[in-house]
């Protein structure tokens, strides 16, 4: 398997961004780009699977859900949504930087972005640890005798636990992509002619975004809340 | 995606679009919209989704052949969706 570019500081000058399969420039960026874009639809399905599952049993167990989701922290839920949007916003901003060739402001946006996602982890860490304190837990910690029905409620927090964890899963993955596009950014590989890692990692964090804006309502946001709730 | 450099002007109007709406969800979330908390803030999920697909992963710029990739995803979701659901919504259980 070749990898050029690993070792290397700078693209040596006798090596071409070109790779031998394609036309030219333009033919390989859009096809970067068709290949990430089929990636996320695949992804699309193995999320779309779990918010199924979770559809047929909020159908079933509506009252439940609605219970249980009022004890989720909606303060942190809404404070990780935000951290979110803003890594996006600065993803959106480090692909621009690297289209027009402001090295600095690539890796500084980058940077960011890379932050704000371990930020959101952090809050997430904290979020798990005061459902384990609040006896939100199936299997662990769930003591509450105030349930109607607590093997309805365990459903939707295993439902609550495996999706958030695996939309953590793979945010902690685009947190390493990050890391890997910083160490080449500040190695100057990308610039107007050749920015696609940059653009196609931003594609698949804009999609990591795209399903905690999901993950929010459904989860979160399912009953009334009152003034109480925010807390954290 | 294209070649053509995009102002940084519209991600920072998107981005306030999506600060907004997300307010708006969590705000609803505080009033008695009763069974409609669900369709609300799935709408409004589905406004933000399109906003971060459209602008902030360029699909508004893009080849078509990126929108038949998204698409296919959502029609196979759309399958699973409307397929398990219409089964489960039409069953008549009475939970209670």
């Amino acid at each position: 398997m070749n990898i050029p570019w690993l070792g290397s500081r700078k693209l040596p000058a006798n090596r071409t961004i070109l790779a031998h399969q394609f036309d030219d420039l333009e033919q390989q960026r859009a096809a970067e780009s068709l290949g990430m874009w089929v990636f996320l639809a695949t992804e699309i399905l193995i999320f779309g699977a779990l918010f199924t599952g979770y559809a047929a049993y909020r159908v079933r167990y509506s009252q439940d859900f609605e219970e249980v989701s009022r004890k989720l922290n909606v303060l942190i839920g809404a404070s990780n949504t935000v951290v979110l949007l803003t890594s996006s916003l600065t993803m959106a901003l480090s692909v621009h930087a690297a289209h027009v060739g402001r090295q600095r402001t690539l890796v500084w946006c980058l940077i960011l972005t890379a932050v704000l996602g371990t930020t959101f982890m952090v809050f997430k860490a904290v979020e798990y640890y005061i459902d384990y304190r609040e006896q939100l837990m199936p299997g662990v910690r769930f003591e509450r005798t105030e349930w109607r029905e607590p093997g309805r409620i365990q459903v939707f927090l295993i439902f609550y636990y495996v999706m958030t964890g695996l939309h953590a899963v793979h945010l902690t993955v685009g947190i390493g992509i990050m890391v890997w596009l910083i160490v080449l950014a500040r190695q100057e590989r990308f610039g107007p002619e050749h920015y696609s890692p940059v653009e196609i990692g931003g594609l698949y964090w804009h999609f990591v975004d795209v399903v905690w804006i999901f993950l929010l309502p459904l989860l979160y946001l399912i009953g009334t809340h009152s003034a109480h709730d925010l807390h954290f | 995606m294209t070649t053509r450099v995009i102002s940084p002007t519209i991600y920072y109007a998107v981005f306030a679009g999506l600060i907004g709406l997300t307010m708006l969800t969590v705000g609803i979330s505080f009033l008695d919209f009763g069974a409609w908390h669900t369709v609300v803030g799935l709408s409004i999920a589905v406004v933000k989704a399109i906003l971060v697909a459209l602008f902030f992963m360029h699909l508004i710029y893009s080849d078509k052949a990126n929108w038949l990739a998204i698409g296919a995803g959502l029609f196979w979701l759309g399958i699973l969706l409307v397929l398990t659901l219409s089964d489960y919504l039409t069953r008549h259980w009475w939970a209670y």
